[in-house]
């Protein structure tokens, strides 16, 4: 990407890593949303709701490409749609699972169309096949300043509702109808938690992309619930892996000439692997083990 | 002191159709009273509209002399389900948490007052040593145990177990009703326990409420565990047996399945 390799003194090369504005925006960013993404891939796997992680991401391909074709931001088309999407799941409760077929079956299809929509929109905007490799697979090294603000207010305001509703979420998320028993608005929870996760996905979207979102929407959190069962600590860890895998990910694309969203999702994967591998062995090579 | 029960000609529908009607019950702080009757008959539906979750459609019900409304620290309740899901990674010991301030907004702050409070509950229902683990690796007993502990943690002087029993093996339903019925006896709170299977509670029970046919009634078990009394409620065979140390069996020739088909 540039002249100069690492060094491997750390504060030459992060002098070197932030001597352009653009990677100062790309670190910023990256910072927000992986605080963002992490705190909310937490409860995305608590409660079971990957699918509708990745879901929300498809659905919020063609708001970008509307939001391009509208000359307007497309984060701004991006954090529309995903937020409209995310009220029309918690309106319609949370059968829209994947273990529920016929859902499953009418979200695919939904899906399916989305994509088409966005393609057909960037089709209409110039033809631009850049725009559409961008929100498939992100674009954090050409995030604008306008963008960065943006990305701040909401990774501020949704990592403060998600702790302020923290254990309520919980609650209700382990154990609904004991919840609603004790006084927690289910319903409400869960339809306030989708629109956080909404606003995650729109500005996730930007570093990883669309197809590559559960990199720091899923991974950091299902390592962290493998990690840990307290739920204060395992939030925390989510946070702090999701930060690990931005900031690495985009020092190495740094310094190599391969894209950001690859070192993101091999670091996300790799860390999965490596705790989650000794649980999965057969019980007598664990006893090595313990 | 007041009833820690009292319904006045209470009735519920759901969906356009009557669960039951008319229903006048009454019980004592501190009793230990099953709830029986066929599937689909409307024993879960009791229970809930007792928690407020479901609404009368006619009469009234009181709670320790108040109106029913969710969140009644006075209430716990355990619902109906199956087993936790094996993956579900949160300690035993943050699910009781959760019954005392699991419902609270805003940042969660550490509290000795309150850890003890969970670790006080955790001990009297014996689940100390797996307090610890994630609750989808304990077996149906000790998941059970952690969610009495819950149920307890608010102060609850009213127990609401929905088939609490179902999916133990023989010896944990043993375990579990002498536990509740220690509960019961020592910390004087009043159980409603929902059963399909009575065998296991009949040595413990001080009331038996009969759900069926859209009626409640309620009686003193050696009137009602009766082979003619249960066949009538029933409506299908039933007999009852006396063992030779003097205890009652239940026996049912086939699973007895209500034809009002509300199963809730």
């Amino acid at each position: 990407m540039v002249g100069q390799g690492p060094s491997w003194d750390v504060v030459a090369d992060i002098q070197l890593l932030l001597q352009f504005h653009f990677m100062q925006n790309a670190f910023l960013a990256g910072t927000l949303v992986a605080l963002l993404a992490g705190a909310t891939g937490y409860f995305v796997v608590l409660r079971g709701q990957s699918f509708v992680a990745h879901m929300l991401s498809q659905v919020g391909f063609p708001g970008a490409a509307a939001g391009v074709l509208l000359h307007v931001s497309p984060v701004l088309g991006l954090i529309t749609f995903c937020v409209a999407a995310a009220v029309g799941i918690g309106w319609l409760g949370r059968d829209v699972e994947a273990g529920n077929r016929a859902e499953s079956a009418a979200v695919g299809s939904i899906l399916a169309f989305s994509l088409g929509l966005g393609l057909l929109f960037f089709r209409l905007y110039a033809g631009s096949a850049q725009g559409i490799y961008a929100f498939l697979f992100g674009s954090i090294l050409g995030i604008a300043d306008r963008d960065v603000l943006l990305t701040f207010a909401i990774a501020a305001a949704g990592l403060a509702v998600l702790v302020w509703m923290g254990r309520p979420l919980v609650f209700a998320s382990v154990d609904p109808d004991v919840a609603a028993a004790r006084g927690v608005p289910v319903r409400l929870v869960s339809i306030g938690f989708l629109v956080i996760l909404a606003l995650a996905v729109a500005i996730t979207v930007q570093i990883v992309g669309t197809l590559l979102i559960f990199a720091l929407l899923v991974a950091p959190g299902a390592s962290a619930l493998q990690l840990t069962a307290r739920p204060g600590l395992g939030f925390v860890l989510s946070i702090v892996l999701a930060l690990a895998f931005t900031w690495v990910g985009l020092a190495l694309a740094y310094f190599s000439d391969f894209p950001v969203g690859f070192f993101v999702t091999s670091l996300a994967f790799g860390a999965y692997v490596v705790i989650r591998a000794p649980k999965t062995l057969p019980v007598r090579t664990r006893a090595v083990y313990a | 002191m007041p009833s820690a029960l009292k319904l006045d000609r209470a009735a519920v529908r759901i969906g356009g159709g009557l669960v039951w009607s008319d229903v006048d019950l009454e019980v004592e702080q501190g009793e230990f009273v099953a709830i029986l009757g066929p599937n689909g008959a409307g024993k879960s539906t009791l229970l809930k509209a007792l928690l407020g979750l479901v609404p009368l459609s006619h009469g009234s019900v009181l709670v320790f002399g108040h109106p029913v409304r969710r969140g009644n620290d006075d209430v716990g309740y355990l619902p109906q389900r199956r087993r936790f899901d094996p993956d579900l990674r949160i300690r035993a010991t943050d699910l009781v948490r959760l019954g005392l301030d699991g419902g609270r907004w805003g940042v969660p702050l550490p509290s000795a007052a309150k850890r003890r409070r969970v670790a006080q509950m955790i001990e009297l229902v014996g689940a100390t040593g797996y307090q610890d683990r994630a609750i989808g690796e304990l077996s149906g007993g000790e998941q059970q145990r952690v969610l009495i502990a819950q149920a307890l943690v608010s102060g609850a002087r009213m127990l609401m177990l929905d088939e609490p029993l179902e999916s133990l093996d023989l010896s944990n339903q043993q375990a579990i009703s002498e536990l509740i019925r220690g509960i019961c006896e020592r910390q004087g709170v009043t159980v409603l326990l929902v059963a399909h299977d009575v065998n296991p509670i009949l040595p413990f029970i001080d009331r038996v409420v009969y759900v069926a046919g859209g009626h409640v009634l309620s009686g003193q078990p050696r009137d009602v565990i009766r082979t003619e009394t249960l066949t009538r409620l029933y409506g299908a065979p039933v007999e009852v047996l006396h063992t030779g140390d003097g205890r009652l069996v239940v026996v049912g020739q086939y699973e007895p399945v209500s034809h009002h088909a509300i199963d809730h």
